[in-house]
């Protein structure tokens, strides 16, 4: 085994790949136009979080992060199905997944 | 005796008649109305009247007065000042009682026959209980405050029987002035009671009596303030100059409340209420001799306006505002148990002249003014006896009562010397009006000839007429007590009266001269009114400028509408409606929704309803958050740029 492949990766590049993926998340949520898209990009920052779950629980070797991984996993799917629900009705009210368009709050 | 106890039940006998009256007598039958109306005033008498039949037979009892009746809890108890209800028997408030509870009794009977086929039945009944529930607790009041307290309560019910017809402009109209000239006396009432309890610490009446009997030498100063405060309270109440100017025009009322509040009892108010303070006017000289001044320039002021009045009732306003103002000499000269004497008498042959106008009134159909009335003492023999009795006694001739009150006054003023000579004067040229105003009234209604068609008298009922009967009988005998007699009774309440003169039989002439003096009035009315009755035309034409200013009634009320009312009203229009109003308040409160409806403008902004937008701020703010924590603002700057990795290391 080289000196590589035997180093564990260091903590700080989970936590940087963490952070990109979860501005990433910010980005697309903020960007993009697409109702669903945009869910995904919610999707994305949970999972960015969770990573960061597990990288601490690992340093610390403690099982709480885990756990709440799976915690923030079941909120997700639940918000998952409901979400897509309501952009399926959204989407048979106003015939748009255009953020932009859907604006009834506004003044 | 056992009564007495029950000294509470007097006054809310009445109340009980006005709620069940007020409340639902419109759903009740009229006879059930008028026997729960009856028998208000009827008990409350009728335990007035055990009282004072208890009293006179048992002379210690009656040393024992003042009955003072507490109510067990306190009314006001704050601090130093304790204010209770408190109620006080003496002889001074049971002689009232008896004139307000009888009469006001006899004046509810009286009602049932006149008001019988009126709009309103249980509602002008509910209103009479109201009265005579704040009547009586106005004269059994142990402290000024609940005085006031009645004090307030018979002006209210005044006013809202003022304006009974309110469907008529002038009686709403009419109503309300009764009510603010009214409230310009009772803030000077008012300001006399926190002046006597700023000097005093208390409103309890005998407390009062009690300091100023400790400190005999405690004159004028303070004391003349709030003895001329008091007066003017007086003043409003009781139709004095210069506030007598709502009491003429309260005849648009019903004829018996005339009688009743504008005759008998609520104007005499003030009469009693000098009486009840009236050693505070005893130590006050300069303030006694303005109520003598004003007592007897109002007798002589009404006097000469009664003299050229066409309307029945307006004539016996202003001969009840001129009888007012000789109890007022009366108080004056220090005379009170003299002022109460005639209070009562007048109270007997006043109520038995409205009561006796309002019969002629409802006799012909409504009509008011005595040039269309005449000859109708064939149609209404009984109303015209007792007229007769009532316009002989107010003129003053023996044996009627208004002979004795009217001469204890005259004497009292005259013995006084100096200048209650010229009030005597002035009284006695009062009384010679008195008898000519009221015999001319006597004249114009009863007497030659009918003056206008299509008129069908008819007498009253007997409802009306035994009232009238029982009245007439104490209008005769109502005097015949005596000032002395009276006056020994009062002197618990009201001082010892001192009326010893040098001069001998000086009272037998004084009573010579005012009985002259009455007979002249006749004479004149007479030669006036009966015999050539073209002449009085012919002087109003002669003296124009005198009968109009007579007839205009002096033009005060212009005067004051001029002086007071106009500028008050643009006043109130121009400085405080337009300047105060719209600008300062409006302009303030345009102010604070520009600034809202600015501000609105401005954040609504961010209210865009865009849904990125929102997630925008809300990441700008989480980077906010996370850049106030993790920087180190102390070392602030240069930021690190291995910031997270700090964290990590950590």
């Amino acid at each position: 085994m080289n000196s590589i492949l035997s180093q564990e990766v260091p903590i700080s590049w989970y936590l940087m790949l963490s952070a990109v993926l979860f501005s990433l998340g910010v980005l697309g949520f903020l960007i993009k136009r697409n109702l669903i898209t945009v869910f995904m990009s919610i999707e994305l920052m949970l999972n960015a979080v969770n990573l960061s779950f597990v990288t601490f629980a690992h340093q610390w070797h403690q099982v709480r992060g885990q756990i709440f991984v799976f915690f923030v996993m079941m909120v997700a799917a639940a918000e998952a199905a409901v979400g897509l629900a309501i952009i399926i009705a959204v989407f048979r009210a106003r015939a748009t997944l255009a953020v932009d368009r859907i604006d009834l709050m506004k003044l | 005796m056992n009564a007495i106890f029950y000294l509470w039940l007097i006054p809310l006998l009445p109340f009980a008649g006005f709620l069940f009256n007020g409340l639902l007598g419109r759903y009740l039958p009229k006879w059930l109305v008028t026997t729960v109306a009856l028998l208000a005033p009827l008990a409350a008498f009728s335990m007035v009247l055990q009282i004072s039949l208890g009293l006179s037979a048992n002379q210690g009892a009656l040393a024992a007065l003042p009955f003072v009746h507490t109510c067990p809890f306190p009314w006001i108890s704050v601090a130093a000042l304790h204010i209770d209800f408190s109620f006080v028997l003496d002889q001074l408030s049971l002689v009232m009682l008896l004139v307000v509870t009888g009469v006001g009794f006899l004046i509810h009977i009286y009602s049932v026959g006149y008001m019988a086929h009126e709009e309103g039945y249980s509602r002008y009944f509910s209103y009479l209980n109201l009265f005579l529930f704040f009547m009586t607790v106005l004269v059994l009041a142990g402290n000024a405050l609940l005085m006031f307290v009645g004090w307030e309560g018979v002006g209210l019910a005044s006013y809202l029987l003022i304006g009974f017809y309110f469907q008529k402009d002038s009686g709403a109209n009419a109503g309300k002035k009764a009510f603010i000239v009214n409230r310009i006396g009772d803030f000077g009432f008012l300001i006399g009671i926190f002046l006597l309890l700023a000097n005093f610490g208390t409103l309890t009446f005998s407390e009062i009596v009690a300091k100023l009997a400790s400190n005999p030498a405690w004159q004028g100063g303070v004391l003349t303030t709030i003895a001329l405060c008091l007066l003017l309270g007086a003043c409003g109440k009781s139709a004095q100059l210069p506030l007598y100017i709502w009491l003429p025009d309260a005849m648009e009322g019903p004829t018996p409340v005339s009688a009743l509040i504008h005759a008998a009892t609520m104007v005499t108010a003030g009469v009693y209420m000098i009486a009840r303070t009236h050693v505070l006017f005893d130590h006050a000289p300069f303030a006694l001799g303005v109520v003598a001044v004003i007592g007897a320039a109002t007798a002589l002021f009404a006097a000469t306006i009664g003299l050229v009045q066409n309307d029945i009732k307006r004539v016996l306003a202003y001969s009840t505002i001129s009888q007012l103002g000789y109890m007022f000499l009366g108080c004056g000269v220090a005379a009170y148990s003299a002022a109460i004497f005639h209070l009562m008498t007048h109270a007997f042959f006043k109520a038995l002249l409205f009561l006796a106008a309002g019969s002629v009134i409802h006799a012909i159909g409504g009509e008011q003014d005595l040039r269309k009335m005449g000859g109708l003492w064939k149609k209404l023999p009984i109303t015209f006896a007792v007229t007769t009795v009532g316009v002989l006694a107010i003129a003053g001739f023996f044996p009627f009562a208004g002979f004795f009150s009217k001469d204890a006054i005259l004497y009292a003023a005259f013995v006084q010397g100096g200048s209650g000579r010229v009030l005597w004067f002035v009284g006695l040229l009062t009384a010679l009006l008195t008898s000519f105003y009221m015999f001319r009234l006597w004249y114009l209604a009863f007497m030659g000839k009918p003056r206008s068609e299509g008129i069908h008298p008819h007498e009253s009922p007997i409802s009306m007429l035994g009232p009238l009967v029982i009245l007439a009988l104490l209008s005769i005998g109502g005097g015949w007590i005596g000032i002395e007699r009276f006056a020994a009774y009062l002197s618990p309440s009201t001082g010892e009266l001192h009326m010893e003169s040098a001069i001998p039989h000086l009272e037998l002439i004084l009573s010579a001269v005012a009985v002259l003096v009455a007979l002249l009035g006749w004479f004149i009315a007479d030669q006036l009114y009966c015999r050539k009755p073209a002449r009085p035309a012919q002087m109003a034409a002669a003296l124009p400028g005198s009968y109009r200013l007579l007839a205009n009634k002096y033009y005060v009320d212009e005067f004051y509408g001029a002086t007071v009312v106009k500028p008050l009203l643009n006043i109130s229009k121009y400085v405080l409606g337009w300047v105060v109003d719209v600008g300062i308040l409006g302009g303030a409160a345009w102010l604070l929704a520009g600034i809202a409806t600015f501000t609105g403008a401005i954040l609504q902004r961010w209210q865009s309803g865009n849904l990125r937008s929102y997630a925008a701020w809300l990441a700008a703010g989480a980077a906010a958050v996370l850049l106030f924590v993790l920087v180190p603002w102390t070392t602030v700057w240069p930021v690190s740029m291995d910031l997270i990795g700090k964290v990590a290391r950590h």
